[in-house]
């Protein structure tokens, strides 16, 4: 329903007039509290040239390097999370698919595997997949990127695979039922239903998810700072601060990008859903359904 | 504005370290150009010939003819091993690791440096990822049934750091004492664990990735104490404009030493030998980098321990 | 496994950690989440965009840089407090955009007639959205809400990193860097530890979901 029209009835005059005092009241104790936080930052002298200068200043003796660092840091963030990205979607199609398409019982050591890397905490993986892999044996070293790159990736892909599998599993079941249906009875196999019916279909109406889940993964990347294991964006902004003492400022640069990129993208993924929700080759009413139900579940598996 | 004069002053004296590393070639550790001295005057493993020489089937030798070597060191400690805006790790364990890669005849250019975190160091070694680290390692009993150890090439003791207006904490006696009082170290140290026995209680310890987060929640009053080794809070000290003091004795030793992998005595025996005999680098390496702080003691090397 | 059978203790206490820091920033996550669903649906513009900031700013930023704020800029703006404190802090706000988001779409999944119903026997905004509208739009949200406390606990493995401290994650880097054991079994115990908190609770999740499901 649209919430804004249902849940209240269109004001009066008394309900207008209150309703103009709570805005102005909700209005100015929003800015006093931006207020206050910028009134204390001053006093710290956080607002400071030599703090702010090499990350805003192109006249600043560091504001080449500092760029030049910001700009490596994305570039590995970005690089991790397209990878991350494809090979999740390659290994969550074959367990999505294969979970559909196994008996009973079957699927049971797949189910277990999903739910066992649905379970982990992501810097569990990456940290996983950075000490453990190592210890049984796998080099990583000689992978093009270095290995710190293919620790976050494989780590990142164990858990966002599972996900996407899940995704990819309920927008299989979102399809009408009249489309398995009509593809047995023009005689294709289970496998060609699949792979000539049902998956196109579903990976259309997956799209917007895949966006949102990127948004995941983008913001995940900055899980390896945590471990100290890739030169991320993250990573970038503390070598910026242990070299300029300025960590407020740089954490700020660098959480604007991710708040930026990853506000586009989410804009995006709503913007793929609602052509997709209001396009005349949408397979039918219960897709709507689905690419809704779809792109909400992948939005909240943060 | 806390670490931008200190850089400054790092920069400076590795420029300066440069420059008179490649004047005399007194010191085949340090100079990046011409690194095989055979006019060499001092006792070096190296002397007497234009090639590095060194028994077949030594990791020496191994490196030596490759030309190349994989060091780990940090790069978010300041003083010690910490990457610039631009560039590899400056810092005390970045020079000896380039003294040490000096007498195999490698030159700067020839060092890729990797970044080890506290907690991957003998991991990497094990792994054989890289062929010695130099990152502020303690020399201990448990660390030393995993790898080998050569050094130590510094003796560093645990002290404390307090507001410099703060009268109740007086050394780490005073900790149990005040169990209010909070303090700040690194996840996974060495000084975290051994602070321990001094506490109160286990919430006393607040813990980060890096000193520099300690040191700004002791300036914005979050902790009261920060406690690491000493050469690393004078690094403080000196930045914070009179804010911060170091109070007490040190109360442990630390020999910082340099993992290798288990086993190679040789290579142990060769970095300490090449230490010992290239001091005056080291004294420079010393001054120019942690040392270079107000209120640090000379650098002084360390007898060996016995490689084994 | 001598890793962790020496160091139960330590195990064990890092798993109670975590999960108190769970249970604490469930509540708060909860309330402070269907705080902002009902700024996002209220008929107060400034309201709706102080919602609307909220979310989109939080959900967007990584929980690591939400933490740092919590953790050193609060301190800087005069706040003081425990690191306690502004990790479960940081971890409540953090969720509570999702929590937002799964109840406002709850809010829109139930049908408008309830609302124009509850209107129409003359009850205002708030106690439309709380004793009508709320309430069924919690039940066609267990799922998903269920979805984001269980990414909530997961998510609590990053707060070692902020001085929290003692936490199932932290355990493991006190005893893979500090005390120098083999990081396998180390991992392979923090990680028992967190299934055995994921594990059950999905399973819980999907058992509301099939009792809750009738309702549609």
């Amino acid at each position: 329903m649209s919430s804004e029209v249902v849940l209240y009835d269109v004001p009066g005059p008394r309900a207008k007039r209150r309703q103009a005092i709570l805005a102005i009241i909700a209005g100015i104790a929003a800015l006093a509290v931006v207020a206050l936080v910028l009134y204390r930052l001053n006093e710290q002298s956080q607002f400071d040239g030599n703090l702010w200068g090499p990350l805003i200043n192109p006249r600043d003796e560091d504001f080449a390097a500092v760029w030049g660092l910001i700009a490596d840091g994305f570039l590995n963030t970005m690089k991790a999370a397209a990878l991350a990205i494809v090979f999740s979607l390659a290994l969550g199609t074959v367990i999505g698919v294969s979970r559909l398409m196994l008996g009973k019982w079957g699927r049971i050591p797949l189910v277990g595997f999903i739910e066992l890397f649905r379970g982990l905490p992501v810097v569990v993986s990456i940290f996983f997949a950075s000490r453990v892999l190592p210890d049984l044996g796998v080099d990583l070293s000689g992978w093009p990127g270095g290995e710190g790159l293919w620790f976050v990736v494989i780590g990142l892909t164990a858990y966002n695979s599972v996900i996407l599998a899940e995704i990819l599993r309920s927008g299989v079941n979102a399809l009408p039922k009249g489309q398995s249906e009509a593809a047995m009875a023009i005689g294709l196999s289970n496998l060609a239903t699949m792979r000539l019916i049902l998956l196109p279909q579903a990976v259309r109406i997956m799209l917007p998810a895949l966006i949102s889940q990127l948004v995941v993964i983008l913001k995940d990347t900055s899980l390896a700072a945590v471990l100290g294991v890739y030169p991320e964006l993250l990573n970038a902004a503390k070598i910026i601060y242990l070299n300029l003492g300025n960590p407020i400022q740089a954490l700020f640069v660098v959480g604007t990008i991710f708040v930026a990129i990853n506000f586009g993208l989410s804009k995006l993924a709503g913007w793929v859903e609602y052509r997709m929700s209001h396009s005349s080759r949408s397979p039918g009413g219960e897709t709507d359904e689905g690419v809704r139900y779809i792109t909400d579940t992948a939005e909240l598996a943060q | 504005m806390r670490t931008k004069s200190l850089i400054a002053l790092l920069a400076a004296s590795a420029l300066a370290l440069t420059a008179c590393g490649g004047d005399d070639g007194a010191e085949p550790g340090t100079d990046d150009t011409a690194p095989v001295t055979s006019t060499d005057p001092m006792e070096s493993p190296d002397e007497g010939s234009g090639d590095m020489t060194f028994e077949a089937g030594t990791t020496m030798a191994e490196l030596s003819d490759a030309g190349t070597i994989q060091i780990g060191t940090k790069f978010d400690q300041p003083g010690f091993g910490l990457k610039g805006l631009s560039g590899g790790p400056e810092g005390f364990d970045v020079e000896v690791a380039k003294i040490i890669a000096g007498a195999m005849g490698i030159t700067e250019d020839n060092i890729e440096w990797v970044e080890t975190p506290s907690k991957v160091r003998e991991e990497v070694i094990e792994q054989g990822k890289v062929d010695m680290v130099v990152a502020t390692y303690t020399m201990n009993e448990k660390r030393a049934e995993r790898i080998a150890f050569a050094g130590p090439y510094y003796m560093a003791g645990q002290q404390l750091m307090v507001a410099a207006d703060d009268d109740t904490i007086t050394g780490p006696e005073s900790l149990m004492e005040n169990p209010n009082a909070k303090v700040c170290s690194v996840t996974g140290s060495t000084p975290s664990e051994q602070i321990k026995e001094y506490l109160a209680n286990d919430s006393q310890l607040v813990l980060f990735d890096v000193y520099d987060k300690c040191a700004d929640a002791l300036r914005t009053g979050q902790v009261q104490v920060v406690t690491t080794d000493n050469v690393i809070l004078l690094g403080f000290v000196s930045e914070s404009d009179g804010e911060f003091k170091l109070v007490g004795e040190q109360f442990t030793e630390e020999p910082y030493g340099i993992g290798i992998e288990k086993g190679d005595t040789a290579f142990c025996e060769f970095i300490n030998e090449t230490l010992q005999e290239n001091e005056d680098a080291y004294n420079e390496a010393w001054s120019s980098t942690a040392g270079a702080v107000e209120g640090a003691s000379p650098a002084e090397l360390p007898e060996p321990e016995p490689c084994v | 496994m001598d890793a962790i059978t020496e160091n139960l203790d330590l195990f064990l206490s890092g798993y109670w950690t975590s999960l108190k820091i769970c249970l604490i920033a469930l509540v708060g996550a909860l309330v402070l989440g269907t705080i902002i669903a009902g700024f996002r649906v209220s008929p107060v513009a400034p309201l709706r965009w102080v919602g609307a900031t909220w979310v989109n700013m939080i959900r967007n930023a990584p929980l690591t840089v939400v933490l740092f704020f919590f953790a050193f800029g609060l301190p800087e703006i005069g706040i003081l407090g425990s690191y306690w404190i502004f990790g479960i802090s940081a971890l409540i706000v953090y969720t509570s955009a999702f929590v937002c988001e799964a109840i406002r779409a709850g809010i829109n999944s139930v049908s408008a007639g309830q609302a124009e119903a509850a209107r129409a026997i003359g009850l205002p905004f708030t106690a439309t959205l709380r004793e009508v509208v709320l309430p069924q739009a919690f039940r066609t949200s267990i799922p998903p809400l269920g979805s984001v406390l269980i990414a909530m606990f997961k998510n609590s493995a990053v707060l070692g990193a902020f001085g929290v401290g003692g936490d199932l994650f932290s355990v493991s880097e006190t005893l893979t860097s500090a005390r120098g054991y083999a990081a396998t079994p180390v991992l392979v115990g923090v990680a028992v530890g967190y299934l055995m908190i994921t594990l059950p609770a999905a399973g819980l999740l999907a058992l509301l979901e099939r009792k809750t499901a009738i309702i549609r």
